[in-house]
């Protein structure tokens, strides 16, 4: 009983300095005129940093704060649609590909093995080496679809403002597909094998049995990959700061948040976007888990 | 008939899983082998073979000195890890005491947090300690992915143990630090080497706060090393370098995943924590 303390007390301590802490710090810091030039001395501000009105000597008013941002509103955006599109793409695609290695054939092993490959690549090097593949002049992409005839001229993938946000999707869906193959593949697992026996003595269809019998079963082992693929997805960062910089159209919350914080000097403005981020995260997860009834032992 | 159809879309929709799963890294190997002008010619097969890229990547500049980097702190930050995480994991998984779900939950949130939720937070801090552009930054920082994901994954490994094993050593009087010490660390073994090679990978990789807290080259670990890899002016990508840098770096985790294959997908599933 005390000894189950003193095991716990120096986990519980860092994890309370190095997340707990810090976290109330950022909340903090949004609410103060905090900037990187003057560190030390802060202002509470109040809501200042989210919204407010400011009264020109002209008598014009003039909206300032994250919620008067279009930057940051377009953030937002981005990090839904490629949050969406990317977990519903590697959902699908995930689905397929452990599908294929739920059934028996020669080499299993090597071709699980080949699609960890993605998965193990660092995401810096991932956007680096998508990015040589993507390059408008001599990357690959380009040479392949233009030699399948399926474009007429070379594309600008991660600098057009049309292609950006399909080339951050792209390299994501194939880094992280694997991820979701393996989560999904350890559910198929489980599913025990008389099930799919005697649906076969029946002569159901192989695609009813799909619908009616693997996914039902497979639901709750779906669902837990699904929340924690979405929550890693809406605090996307590395990927879109390396493969498409400086780019409006794929900014996601974490890079608007880390720009004004660092690069802008706008160091109080780059924390409520931190705390706004993580608000909207917390409940996007509360209301998951109730709507869902997920329950996230069920992953073990 | 139909059940030839369908062994060979079956066999052609395994190709090409295989074919996109490993053709980016295929490529970035044969680029790393060309040199010059050769560079700039699309080829689908290796086509030279030049270790130029290689030797000037870890020559010049300071790559070889950020791969240290990136060594020492992502192998520290895995030692302190399985150190905290194991005896948490015991208590967590062995001990039933008031609290212990809330802080489960709390463990499972804390992995969850977005990175930049705190990173204002930690800047202050690291700044206080005095710490930006060290190492112990980045130690200390990368704890919060590390631990908790440890923490968790330890747990549902000892709770999966059998508690005779313990139940005997506790007849005979061992204290709890001996019996985490005298059973639990050599049953564990294979749970300690798969969570600390995720952990390993994790920080290895980890980019926004290395981005952060360091500010000078020698002091880069390598992913933001390798984004801001630049030629000699800034119009002058050198895609050799850095793909030479990307295939070093990579080399060895992918050797390290294909050989603890079935640990890391045990371990993976077991954290339900993307790596």
């Amino acid at each position: 009983m005390r000894s189950a303390w003193m095991f716990l007390t120096p986990m519980i301590l860092v994890l309370a300095a190095v997340a707990g802490w810090p976290l109330l710090r950022t909340i903090y810091f949004g609410f103060t005129n905090t900037s990187l030039s003057d560190f030390e001395n802060q202002q509470w501000v109040g809501f200042d940093n989210y919204f407010s009105v400011l009264t020109l000597p002209s008598g014009k008013e003039v909206y300032d704060g994250l919620f008067a941002d279009p930057v940051w509103w377009a953030a937002v955006w981005n990090t839904i649609r490629f949050t969406v599109i990317s977990v519903f793409c590697e959902t699908v695609f995930g689905l397929v590909v452990a599908l294929v290695l739920n059934a028996s054939f020669k080499g299993r092993g090597l071709v699980r093995a080949a699609i960890l490959i993605p998965w193990a690549i660092p995401t810096i090097v991932s956007a680096k080496m998508w990015a040589w593949m993507l390059n408008d002049q001599f990357g690959i992409i380009n040479d392949i679809l233009l030699r399948l005839h399926l474009i007429s001229a070379k594309i600008a993938w991660t600098a057009d403002p049309d292609t950006a946000m399909a080339a951050v999707l792209m390299v994501d869906i194939w880094k992280t597909t694997p991820f979701m193959a393996l989560l999904i593949l350890a559910g198929l697992q489980m599913v025990p094998n008389d099930i799919y026996e005697a649906a076969r003595i029946d002569g159901v269809n192989p695609i009813k049995v799909f619908w009616k019998v693997t996914l039902p079963l497979i639901r709750p082992a779906l669902m837990v990959a699904v929340i924690f693929r979405a929550l890693d997805a809406f605090r996307i960062f590395d990927l879109i700061y390396v493969l498409t910089p400086n780019n409006v159209q794929t900014k996601s919350m974490s890079v608007y948040a880390k720009e004004n914080l660092f690069d802008f000097d706008r160091f109080a403005l780059g924390s409520a976007a931190s705390t706004a981020l993580f608000v909207i995260l917390a409940t996007f997860t509360i209301l998951y888990m109730w709507l869902g009834r997920v329950d996230l032992s069920g992953g073990r | 008939m139909l059940k030839f159809v369908g062994n060979v879309l079956f066999y052609a929709l395994l190709l090409v899983i295989i074919v996109v799963s490993i053709f980016p890294f295929y490529y970035a190997i044969i680029t790393s082998f060309k040199s010059g002008t050769a560079l700039f010619e699309v080829s689908y097969w290796p086509s030279a073979f030049s270790l130029d890229n290689y030797v000037s990547v870890l020559t010049q500049g300071s790559f070889a000195r950020n791969l240290l980097n990136s060594l020492f702190i992502s192998g520290t930050v895995v030692f302190l890890s399985l150190l905290l995480g194991i005896t948490a994991a015991y208590a967590l998984a062995r001990v039933r005491f008031r609290g212990r779900s809330a802080i489960l939950l709390t463990i499972l949130s804390v992995s969850m947090f977005p990175q930049v939720a705190v990173l204002a937070g930690l800047f202050e801090l690291v700044r206080r300690f005095d710490l930006i552009n060290t190492p112990f930054a980045l130690i200390f920082s990368y704890m919060i992915f590390t631990l908790p994901f440890t923490v968790w994954v330890l747990t549902t490994f000892v709770r999966d143990l059998p508690v005779e094993i313990e139940e005997a050593a506790i007849v005979d009087g061992a204290t709890p630090w001996k019996i985490i010490i005298k059973v639990f660390m050599p049953l564990m073994w294979p749970a300690l080497v798969t969570t600390g090679l995720l952990a390993f990978i994790s920080a290895w990789n980890e980019f926004l706060f290395a981005l952060t807290f360091t500010l000078t080259n020698s002091q880069r670990t390598v992913p933001v090393a390798i984004a801001l890899l630049s030629g000699a002016t800034q119009f002058e990508v050198p895609w050799g370098n850095i793909m030479a840098a990307s295939v070093i770096v990579t080399v060895p985790l992918v050797v390290l995943v294909l050989i603890f294959q079935r640990k890391i997908i045990s371990g993976l599933t077991a954290g339900g924590v993307k790596g």
